[in-house]
């Protein structure tokens, strides 16, 4: 009988402890919002991504994805998201707002650059210069490398980036520039340095059909901020799980598939040289 | 030769082929027509389909002036379907006919008026229906290389533009002939399986008709060969040959027995005709010999040595006489009309010699009343053709007799299974002097012969490996009860 009994009570301290686990697990989701500043379609890693955080935090992770660098922005601002992989653009925009926690580390360095890339067929053009009266199509109106650069280079030489153009748009992301760019619908296009590489190793039969034309120099890799509202645990937390990656396999192996070397805790002296940008336009 | 000599083999698998080859032209005219109407009328529907969604999804993105979306829109049918889509390019023009955006940008940049587009659009550029409520415009110019199906950009009254769906005519053309080609194909298909079978069926048809063709032009020369109604068995034109070759070859051969009949019965004729005038020319000084012979004998008195000679010459001379008198035969004779008890007296005679030889007699005689036949002469065949059929028959054979009178006709049939008899000799059987044992002289069959011809019958031979028979058939004469007069000369 008294065995019995031990068992019985076994069973429900197992019970018991499991129970705690799971409260433990619980409580608020940490809610990360995703822009297209990296391969936005890559579902099936964000999914991987989202359990090996969970695994680790022990608590439920929830990506949002907007195609927009304004909705994200607005996610932020609106306090609706704990953390934000964001431009640069916006961060320096949105710096009073919310804090950087990491940087991703692209090819040895936090940085990355804005390719100026015309159709493979176009042997001539050598910056967004020669690219006068053109059509060109924009990545997104809060991108540093799609829309900024290159309007500071206009700019910089002396014309009228309103103008320059005999018409632009915008495609919203990166990898949509590139597309425009490979069917021969514009001229021209800024992007992401980190997406086109990237798309090159995936995509190389896309890639082909463009030819970067200019690069430009190094700025800060799109960084993962903080909303002000986010409690110095959590932020602690995440930034440990962010830059702890590279040192287990599945994370090394989640960075690889990103395409990243890993995450560092990152400086705003990095996005400087995006803010000077933004006072020549008086932005800041 | 001329191609219509040729032979039916040949002509009925041409004439086959190339009623397959017109039908197969005919038939796939009219599919091409039809396909190539359907064709058309599938390419406005799809223009209709593709610009009517088009132009909905379009209204909305060029209301954001969002070039990109714009592009995406015109882009999906060609990537949702890659390879497969009959549109060359969706247009979108902006209220001032200049390209807004194009899904094949290099060919349309962005911007450029439409006039730049190349004449053909130019032309469609002219006629476009600028109306915010216009009805969708095709035009297919005879010359021009393309189809192009223009639809307003419009909601509510606001025309923001015009989508206009193009079609390349060497698609339509490439999509015909593709399918031009697969009938055509078809065609050679059913043409590989077809001749064959008209090649088969003619020489089918042809084989008995050569076969008849080959037996009729071989019938001159007197050969009447059968055909073999198996090789073609059916009730057509051509099975009805067949029956009606072997209608004439029944004919023919039953002439050719008749001839044969009349050949022979007239060298009996003439046989008999000649027997009876040398047996005539003999007899009478034969009588004239022996009554000189017989007086000698009474009146004279001749020496032993004459006596013996004379003897010698009568003995001779008798069997002249007797010889004679037997090619003579006689149907003159009076005679009582033929009962069945001469049946029985000639059983009684024949026994013997079949008790000899230990042959079986089987003997069945219908005769119920007198029948107006000479029974000496009737005795006379019956014993002849018996003891002609016991010798026959030989050790333990058997020998029948049938005889039947009814009202009209005497039927005797005598058989034996003795040894059958050869062809050659059943030709020759009844003329006189042909014996085929070694005893006899030859003149019992011609006896008989004689004898049932003068009295109006027949007398056949038949011979198989079983049995051998001799049947005799006198026609009896109801009214006169006295046999026909002989019709053998005097």
């Amino acid at each position: 009988m008294s065995r019995f009994l031990k068992r019985l009570m076994l069973a429900m301290g197992l019970a018991l402890s499991c129970l705690c686990v799971q409260g433990n697990t619980e409580g608020r989701p940490i809610r990360f919002a995703m822009t297209p500043a990296f391969l936005h379609d890559q579902h099936a890693l964000l999914a991987d991504w989202r359990v090996y955080l969970e695994t680790r935090m022990k608590r439920p992770v929830e990506f949002i994805q907007r195609d927009r660098y304004r909705d994200t922005m607005d996610l932020l601002q609106q306090q609706k998201v704990e953390f934000a992989w964001i431009c640069d653009y916006p961060y320096v925009m949105l710096k009073k707002e919310v804090r950087l926690m990491a940087v991703a580390v692209n090819e040895g360095k936090p940085t990355y650059r804005s390719y100026l890339i015309v159709p493979a067929r176009d042997m001539q053009t050598r910056s967004v210069m020669d690219l006068k009266g053109g059509i060109f199509a924009f990545a997104d109106p809060y991108s540093n490398t799609g829309y900024l650069v290159p309007r500071f280079e206009i700019k910089r030489a002396g014309a009228d980036p309103a103008t320059f153009f005999k018409r632009t748009f915008f495609t919203w992301s990166h990898r949509k520039v590139i597309d425009a760019v490979a069917a021969g619908l514009v001229q021209g296009g800024n992007v992401d340095s980190y997406v086109w590489d990237v798309l090159n190793k995936v995509r190389p039969d896309v890639t082909a059909k463009t030819r970067v034309a200019w690069k430009s120099a190094d700025y800060g890799f799109p960084p993962v901020v903080a909303s002000r509202g986010v409690s110095d645990a959590d932020f602690a937390l995440m930034q440990s799980m962010l830059m702890k990656m590279k040192d287990d396999a599945e994370g090394r192996a989640l960075l690889a598939r990103l395409r990243l070397d890993s995450f560092i805790a990152g400086s705003p002296a990095l996005y400087d040289g995006v803010a000077e940008m933004m006072r020549q336009f008086g932005e800041i | 030769m001329r191609l219509f000599d040729l032979s039916l083999r040949f002509k009925l698998p041409l004439w086959g082929g190339g009623l397959i080859i017109a039908t197969a032209l005919a038939l796939s005219a009219s599919y091409a027509a039809q396909s190539w109407e359907n064709l058309n009328r599938d390419l406005l529907q799809n223009a209709e389909e593709i610009g009517r969604t088009t132009a909905h999804a379009l209204f909305p993105v060029m209301l954001h002036d969002d070039v990109w979306d714009a592009f995406e829109v015109v882009s999906l049918p060609f990537t949702a379907h890659p390879g497969t889509p009959m549109t060359e390019s969706l247009i979108v023009l902006d209220s001032a006919k200049r390209v807004y955006v194009s899904s094949r940008p290099q060919d349309h940049p962005l911007l450029s008026p439409l006039a730049a587009l190349g004449p053909d659009f130019a032309a469609l550029g002219l006629e476009l229906p600028t109306a915010a409520d216009a009805a969708i415009f095709v035009r297919d110019s005879p010359d021009g290389q393309r189809i192009h199906v223009a639809l307003p950009i419009a909601s509510d009254g606001v025309r923001l533009g015009t989508l206009i769906v193009s079609y390349n005519k060497s698609l339509l053309w490439e999509r015909f002939s593709l399918i031009l080609s697969r009938s055509l194909w078809i065609s050679l298909l059913v043409l590989a399986v077809l001749l064959p079978i008209t090649a088969y069926w003619g020489r089918r048809m042809m084989l008995p008709m050569r076969l008849v063709t080959e037996r009729i032009s071989r019938i001159g020369s007197g050969e009447l060969e059968d055909l073999d109604p198996a090789l073609y068995p059916y009730g057509d034109e051509v099975g009805q040959l067949f029956k009606a070759y072997e209608a004439v070859l029944a004919k023919l051969r039953e002439k050719a027995v008749f001839e044969r009949e009349m050949v022979k019965s007239e060298r009996m004729a003439a046989v008999g005709r000649l027997t009876a005038s040398i047996a005539h020319e003999i007899n009478n000084p034969l009588g004239g010999m022996l009554n000189a012979i017989s007086t000698l004998k009474r009146h004279g008195s001749p020496d032993p040595v004459t006596t013996k000679t004379v003897s010698l010459l009568e003995r001779g001379l008798s069997q002249i006489r007797e010889t004679v008198a037997a090619l003579l035969v006689e149907a003159k004779v009076k005679s009582r009309p033929l009962s069945a008890s001469d049946l029985e007296d000639v059983r009684i005679l024949v026994a013997p010699a079949a008790h000899k030889q230990g042959t079986q007699l089987a003997w069945a005689v219908e005769l119920n009343d007198r029948v107006a036949l000479p029974s000496t002469l009737v005795r006379q065949v019956l014993i002849n053709l018996l003891l002609n059929a016991i010798t026959a028959a030989g050790h333990g054979g058997r020998v029948a007799l049938r005889a039947i009178a009814s009202r009209d006709r005497f039927d005797l049939v005598i058989g034996n299974t003795g040894e059958p008899m050869l062809p050659e000799q059943l030709g020759r059987l009844f003329e006189p002097f042909t014996s085929f044992s070694e005893s006899g002289n030859g003149l019992g069959l011609w006896i008989c012969y004689q004898i049932v011809t003068q009295l109006g019958g027949t007398i056949s031979a038949e011979s198989s490996p079983e049995w051998t028979r001799f049947t005799v058939l006198i026609p009896l004469d109801p009214v006169n009860d006295t046999p026909a007069a002989p019709t053998l000369p005097d």
